[in-house]
């Protein structure tokens, strides 16, 4: 394999280390008011990358290793991929009002974000414990600058520090089991690894892997490692928490299926148990935590973290279908987590404070009826309730889970989705059975709409139509993620 | 037949929401009266041209437009009655919202045209998954109608309404996929067909029940019907009584009993039992209450015990009784339900104290609400007397204990319906302001002049409604026959007797003695 074909291969994120340096440059010499430019420059960026990564999702796509076995090109990397850069435009769309508002927008913003991107990239490409590991620090290093990224706001300053220090724990742990996976395999390459294991799979190599799996399911937010979630979503500045929310996800997830699946993928039946605890308790603990919240933000890290579960319940399947249902979970995901994000981000009285709280958006189909239609719609689609496209989410991980024989693990957990509704329910209530409390913005950006539309375009049952595409492009990631030798 | 009427009957109302969104109140109120005719239309065309006896599914339609199910419509005779029962009350409801309803009223209308296209998509639904995805769906709708345009405590109604159907439902939804990657099929009319083995229908049975029984409701997961009800704006009330407690029997019918007929066997006493139990209970809850709503929620509750135990008799004559009774009850409790909505609006108060004497300032309304009273009670020349009877007679056959019980709740029903009756309409005028409403207007008049011509029609030739259903009935009965469990009141043929009846003892001792 040659050099240049491997470069050809990582082309999306050589291109994007590329803009980044340059617009670092460009940052380093000229003033704040420079960042906007600089924003449209890095959208521009990461959409040539998505384009460029995306023509694989059309057509048969290749499986190719790039720098002898580091990095590997398939549909499932593409696919994570495309949505990863997807999630970061649409990101980086609606951040720059509400930092330049607070005076604190600047040219390094959409610079970080270009380098958590190509981060999120390797995270889901990786077939190397070294590439994986370099990925992932890529993309939480910038995550901790974000979650501060309001230098004068303690609640900021707090997130930043909260995250930082439990993701370097995080980190810490992977780490540290990585070494022990290392130490029984005698190789970090991800097929070495699942050939050594096949031979023999020691107690000691299941530690490595349950730490290497607990350091992820920190990453993911799974329970019982969630505990940092809602107070860095709620601290953090609200474009942040939408990012957090949406394409770090998905390379967390994208990496946890690849490593399930691949070097412990001979080991299914030992992680197994772990995933189906993760997942349920992710799913009780996201409801039953969100039903007592206030802040709207905290409430959509609960949201978060029960979503996570029912993803978890298609990974827990096992089969090609599992990991097809977990990628469907991810595209749909993706657009309704956002979606909410930028709603809240709309959501501001006349001086232009943020409204956080349920008393803040009390009675908002009367005042902003379009936003208030459009919230309801995510709501509905987040309880997984039909017509909407979040029920699909749920149906295809569902349908994994029985067709894997997990028929309990699918019976508890949709019965426990059922305390999740309740408060996005409650949400609908507050914004369209209660009387309006604050008079809010009047009108928002065109930005903003035009994300949030494409959001609730995605959701609508409109989506269906796009159900066989859909499943055709998940059959073939998950297809590639089996692929494994 | 070319032309996809169904498709047209989903698309209609569907579109006709989606304007109403961006109307003002008076052309929302038009655009929703006009769809819901057209639909009505488009209903009576559909049953025009049904042919009975014909094929079991007619008017189907198939496109395969998504991944892992399919958008397949088609229709038997239970279907087509149940569907022409909702678009006949669809313009009803408009009518009866068109005052009651002052504030957003674009979004009312657009709420109860998407209900009434899920309605019907449940009803002509031919995949498993479509239905589904429609059955579900209805609670959007009928969250947001209870929520905003709902009474004083309707929060807590409709957290109540979403909360248990949903949990309901949830648990159907794992039945279905388990269904579908045995049978391999997501057809209902395929699946009807298959063959569960009798250990899997037990735990399908209870999956589907979970949900059709919090639906129908069955004692005792109705406690969410009386409260929705309540706080429900009028035609929301008549909406979930008319047609949404119709979709749990709809589901029994065409889910629990053709695809788990052991399963049904098995559990034919659960029913009968919860079916016992609600009738008698909630006809003594519904003699002690004091707002007329709750009293008619009750005896919905009481009625839909006698569709239950009628469909699970296993016999033509439950299953044909049962279904007259969805379509006798959806008419009149709608009409009650329509009716309560009258004086509401005049005195703004459900409570029942504070009427009286109607009959003397409101001839007309007292003459309409005693037409539907005695025909709550199922008064002979009413649709409640065949819908009653029939399934009584089937359930006897079944059992004879249960009928005994059941048959009770016709005399409660009496008790506390003429009870309500006499309060309402005679005695003397307690309040000033309830002698001084004024009877009937026009509008009203095109409420309840329909609704009281169709329950006569019923009650009269139900020939024209047990028509379309006997022959579906008939293949359902035979498909339930390998599992019917014996009924105690079948009568055993014993040896005749030698001599008559009537002869006199000597004669017949001496004629023994003689031989």
């Amino acid at each position: 394999m040659g050099f240049a074909q491997s470069l050809y291969f990582t082309g999306a994120e050589v291109g994007l280390s590329l803009s980044g340096l340059v617009l670092l440059l460009v940052t380093a010499w000229t003033s704040h008011k420079a960042a906007r430019a600089i924003t449209v420059l890095a959208v521009a960026a990461l959409f040539g990358a998505a384009i460029f990564t995306g023509v694989a999702l059309w057509e048969t796509s290749p499986v190719a290793d790039a720098f002898g076995g580091l990095y590997r090109v398939d549909a499932f990397g593409s696919f994570a991929k495309v949505l990863i850069y997807l999630a970061t435009i649409a990101c980086l769309i609606v951040t720059p009002r509400f930092f330049a508002e607070r005076g604190a927008y600047r040219g390094e913003y959409p610079v970080l974000m270009l380098f958590s991107a190509v981060g999120a990239g390797m995270m889901v490409s990786a077939t190397d414990l070294m590439t994986l590991y370099i990925g992932l620090e890529m993309s939480s290093l910038s995550s901790y600058i974000f979650a501060s990224f309001l230098k004068g706001d303690w609640r900021s300053n707090e997130a930043g520090l909260k995250y930082f220090i439990l993701g370097a724990l995080a980190s810490g742990i992977i780490l540290y089991g990585m070494s022990l996976v290392y130490g029984f395999a005698g190789t970090t390459n991800y097929a070495g690894i699942r050939v050594a294991f096949e031979a023999s799979f020691p107690t000691g190599a299941l530690f490595g892997m349950v730490f290497v799996l607990a350091g992820l399911a920190f990453k993911i937010a799974a329970v019982p490692f969630h505990m940092w979630t809602p107070d860095v979503y709620e601290g953090a500045p609200t474009p942040v928490t939408a990012f957090f929310a949406s394409a770090p996800k998905v390379a967390a997830v994208g990496m946890l299926m690849r490593i399930a699946f691949g070097p412990f993928g001979g080991e299914a039946e030992a992680w197994r148990q772990i995933v189906i605890f993760a997942s349920l308790a992710s799913i009780v603990v996201g409801a039953l935590g969100a039903i007592g919240q206030q802040n709207l933000k905290r409430l959509l890290a609960y949201s978060s973290i029960n979503n996570i579960g029912f993803l978890l319940i298609g990974l827990a399947a096992a089969t090609p279908a599992g990991a097809a249902g977990v990628a469907i979970y991810l595209a749909i995901y993706v657009p309704m987590t956002l979606g909410s994000f930028v709603a809240l981000l709309m959501l501001r009285d006349r001086e232009g404070r943020p409204l956080e709280t349920f008393a803040d958006i009390s009675g908002l189909a009367t005042t902003r009826p379009a936003l208030a239609w459009c919230l309801m719609l995510l709501m509905f689609s987040l309880a997984g309730i039909p017509p909407l496209f979040g029920f699909w989410a749920k149906f295809v991980v569902f349908q994994a889970a029985v067709e894997a024989d997990l028929v309990a693990l699918a019976a508890i957990g949709i019965a426990a989705s059922v305390i999740g509704a309740f408060y996005y329910i409650k949400f609908i209530k507050t914004m369209f059975f209660d009387d309006s409390a604050r008079a809010p913005e009047e009108r928002s950006p065109a930005g903003h709409w035009a994300v949030l539309a494409l959001c609730v375009l995605a959701i609508s049952p409109l989506a269906y139509l796009a159900t066989p595409w859909l499943g055709a492009v998940a059959d073939r990631a998950a297809a590639s993620l089996f692929l494994f030798s | 037949m070319g032309f996809p009427i169904l498709s047209v009957m989903l698309a209609v109302p569907l579109a006709a929401a989606i304007v109403c969104l961006f109307l003002k109140a008076p052309a929302a109120r038009m655009l929703a009266l006009a769809a819901t005719l057209a639909d009505l239309a488009l209903g009576i065309v559909l049953w025009a041209n049904y042919d009975i006896g014909g094929a079991q599914w007619q008017f189907t339609e198939r496109a395969d437009l998504f991944a892992g199910f399919q958008y397949a419509l088609g229709i038997d005779g239970i279907a087509l009655m149940l569907i022409v029962l909702s678009v006949f009350l669809m313009p009803i409801c408009i009518l009866a919202s068109w005052e009651a309803i002052d504030k957003r009223v674009g979004e009312y209308m657009a709420a109860f045209l998407l209900m009434e296209t899920l309605m019907i998509g449940v009803f002509c639904a031919q995949d498993l998954f479509l239905f589904y995805i429609m059955f579900e769906a209805g609670l959007i709708p009928m969250y947001l109608i209870i929520g905003v345009w709902g009474g004083a405590n309707r929060i807590y109604a409709s957290y109540k309404f979403f909360l248990y159907t949903l949990l309901g439902s949830v648990l159907m939804l794992i039945a279905m996929l388990w269904m579908v990657n045995v049978a391999g099929a997501t057809s209902i009319p395929a699946l009807m067909q298959y063959d569960f083995a009798p250990e899997a229908q037990t735990w399908l049975w209870l999956a589907f029940f979970a949900s059709f029984a919090v639906k129908m409701p069955m004692w005792p997961a109705h406690t969410w019907l009386p409260d929705a009800h309540v706080q429900a704006p009028t035609a929301g009330s008549v909406i979930l009584a008319g047609v949404l407690l119709k979709m749990g029997g709809y589901g029994f019918i065409r889910f629990s009993l053709p695809m788990f007929p052991e399963a049904s066997a098995q559990f034919m006493w659960l029913i009968f039992g919860l079916s016992m139990a609600a009738v008698v209970i909630t006809s003594l809850i519904a003699l002690v209450q004091h707002d007329m709503k709750k009293l008619i929620a009750y005896s919905s509750v009481a009625h839909m015990a006698i569709v239950t135990a009628g469909l699970f008799a296993f016999n033509v004559q439950g299953l044909e009784g049962a279904m007259v009774m969805m379509l006798s009850h959806g008419l009149v409790s709608g009409a009650l339900f329509l009716c309560v909505g009258v004086i509401y609006d005049r005195l703004h108060t459900r409570e029942i104290d504070r009427y009286g004497g109607l009959s003397i300032n409101m001839p007309m309304y007292a003459l309409f609400f005693m037409v539907f009273t005695m025909a709550s009670i199922g008064l002979p020349g009413t649709s409640g007397f065949v819908a009653e009877f029939i399934s009584l007679v089937g359930v006897y056959e079944a059992s004879s204990l249960a009928t005994l019980v059941l048959t009770t709740g016709i005399i409660l029903g009496a008790a506390y319906m003429l009870y309500l009756y006499w309060r309402v309409a005679f005695g003397v005028q307690k309040n000033a302001d309830a002698a001084a409403m004024r009877d009937l207007t026009g509008r009203e008049w095109l409420m309840l002049a329909p609704i009281a011509a169709a329950v006569l029609w019923m009650g009269v030739y139900p020939e024209s409604f047990l028509a379309p259903i006997r022959k579906d009935i008939a293949a359902l009965n035979a498909r339930l026959a390998r599992a019917a469990p014996a009924g105690d009141a079948k009568l055993a043929a014993g040896e005749p007797r030698s001599y008559p009846a009537n002869a006199i003892a000597h004669e017949a001792a001496a004629a023994g003695e003689a031989e």
